[in-house]
């Protein structure tokens, strides 16, 4: 059976292995958690060409899932077929399956609109719209719900003070999204994901624009979002990886090379080619 | 460690710290001889200068962690180079450790000279010890230099012939003491000795303990032989 067809599951929903056996030792119910989000065989493509290759993966449900690799390995293609973002785009097709709570997203009767009130997205560059503060984040709840004035005011402030980000702008939001700061705009952005109060957060390389505070920041948020949402993170900061994600997914080319524990990925990866990528040995 | 990093300047950094654990293994086998030797020849001219040693150790180990630490705080390395900087951090704690248990043997063998009367004493069981405690010190910075597991694992099991030793070697002092109490004086001399001699084997075998966290990233500290076996296999 070759890599790419294996189903790779982190470690601890995995068989027992001997080499692991100091984890068995470790409290298992405080790791147990469901699969939120199943993907199975699933391939990818840009027109002729094959981006993702087979890939088959099981995510936790209030887990944060870490997806690293070097540019071009599609680990951000990936990202963008759990909430069907790839179909903007007429050339691009995803075959497979992605089940998310057992529900195939990819199959063809489902709502996009709905998808995406599911599975939120955060993007690389803060996209904040050309609106004021407010509107920013109440422009999507309109899209899913019908909330009176004090809800809305209330659902704002919420979202806001979830992005950690309500005492910095209580008092200008009547004011451009854009007169903020890079990282204030990247907050912004995730209390827009966050305020239509979706399963799944996707962030992107959420951080590479932004400075190490702001960075410590959002990084600081991940760890609290844990709770109530299903974070996926695509980052090219390793370290960044290892300090805010309980599982790490390598891929490469196209494939999923390694899947486990971020703990047992950073310290005693399985496969050479991931210890070689994390060490800085990939040339 | 077979292929080289992106950063060439990170491969010279880890073969520093290696070639410094190594020249520091290398000044304490020297000190373990020389303790041997003065023990042989009750010279403590030698003696003395085995203490006088230690020193420079001291100053290996500090060095050698300076180096970890800015390492550490520069590459923010992981898997098996954060392994290997652990357990060099570990092993330079261990060799220092040793470089005091061969202070005490030379510092005891001043006394025992100085006393006067131990040509009478069983000095040559201890000699054998020590020639065993040496040699695998020595065998456990080899290993350590090629990653050798089947080396770590000989290693492990030859300290308990070490252990054994000690035992036989109190019993026969015990006898002595019992047949004539004026060598009592003596015979703990020698017993601190041996129980240094003993130390440094069990320093030998944490190091090769250390070589199968490199290579397998499993800690074998505190476990049963026929585990670590299953663990190297």
């Amino acid at each position: 059976m070759s890599m790419s067809q294996r189903n790779i599951l982190p470690v601890d929903m995995a068989e027992p292995d001997t080499v692991r056996e100091q984890d068995a030792v470790r409290d298992e119910a405080a790791d147990a958690s469901p699969v939120k989000l199943s993907v199975q065989n699933l391939n990818f493509y840009y027109g002729k060409y094959r981006a993702l290759k087979n890939i088959s993966l099981d995510i936790p449900a209030n887990r944060v899932t870490a997806f690293i690799g070097p540019s071009g390995c599609g680990k951000s293609t990936l990202l963008r077929t759990f909430n069907r973002m790839f179909e903007l785009y007429p050339e691009q097709r995803a075959e497979g399956r992605i089940l998310l709570d057992g529900e195939d997203l990819l199959a063809s009767g489902q709502d996009v609109a709905l998808i995406r009130a599911r599975v939120g997205m955060v993007f690389q560059k803060p996209t904040p719209f050309p609106m004021s503060i407010f509107d920013n984040i109440a422009f999507g709840v309109k899209l899913f719900e019908t909330l009176s004035r004090i809800d809305m005011e209330e659902r704002v402030e919420w979202a806001l003070k979830k992005a950690a980000l309500w005492d910095e702008v209580k008092d200008k939001l009547q004011q451009s999204g854009a007169s903020l700061s890079g990282g204030q705009q990247q907050r912004l952005c995730i209390a827009r994901g966050i305020a239509i109060r979706p399963e799944i957060l996707l962030l992107d390389e959420p951080c590479s624009a932004l400075d190490p505070i702001s960075t410590a920041r959002i990084e600081e948020l991940i760890a609290e979002f844990k709770a109530d949402y299903t974070v996926i993170i695509v980052t090219h900061n390793m370290q960044q990886a290892a300090r805010v994600s309980d599982y790490t997914a390598y891929m490469y080319l196209g494939d999923l090379i390694e899947f486990g524990e971020t703990e047992q990925m950073f310290f005693k990866p399985g496969r050479q080619e991931t210890e070689d990528y994390i060490t800085g040995r990939f040339g | 460690m077979s292929e080289k990093h992106l950063s060439s300047q990170f491969d010279s950094d880890l073969t520093s710290i290696c070639s410094k654990l190594m020249e520091m293994g290398g000044l304490i086998e020297i000190q373990i001889q020389n303790a041997i030797q003065a023990l042989a020849q009750f010279s403590v001219p030698l003696a003395e200068e085995v203490m006088n040693a230690e020193d420079q150790v001291d100053a290996m180990e500090v060095a050698i962690d300076h180096a970890l630490t800015s390492i550490i705080a520069r590459r923010q390395p992981a898997a098996r180079d954060l392994r290997l900087l652990l357990a060099i951090s570990k092993i330079t704690t261990n060799l220092e450790r040793v470089g005091d248990e061969t202070d005490k043997i030379a510092r005891r063998v001043k006394s025992i000279v100085e006393g006067g009367d131990a040509r009478k004493m069983p000095i040559g069981d201890l000699r054998l010890a020590s020639q065993m405690a040496v040699t695998l010190i020595r065998r456990a910075l080899d290993a350590f230099a090629r990653l050798d597991l089947d080396t770590a694992v000989s290693i492990l099991k030859e300290d308990d012939l070490i252990d054994q030793e000690f035992k036989g070697f109190t019993r026969k002092l015990i006898t002595y003491m019992m047949e004539d109490p004026r060598t009592i004086g003596d015979s703990l001399n020698l017993l601190f000795l041996a129980k240094a001699v003993e130390r440094i084997g069990d320093h030998a075998k944490n190091i090769a303990e250390f070589i199968i966290y490199i290579v397998k990233g499993t800690d074998v500290r505190h476990s049963s032989l026929t585990h670590i076996e299953s663990v190297v296999h």
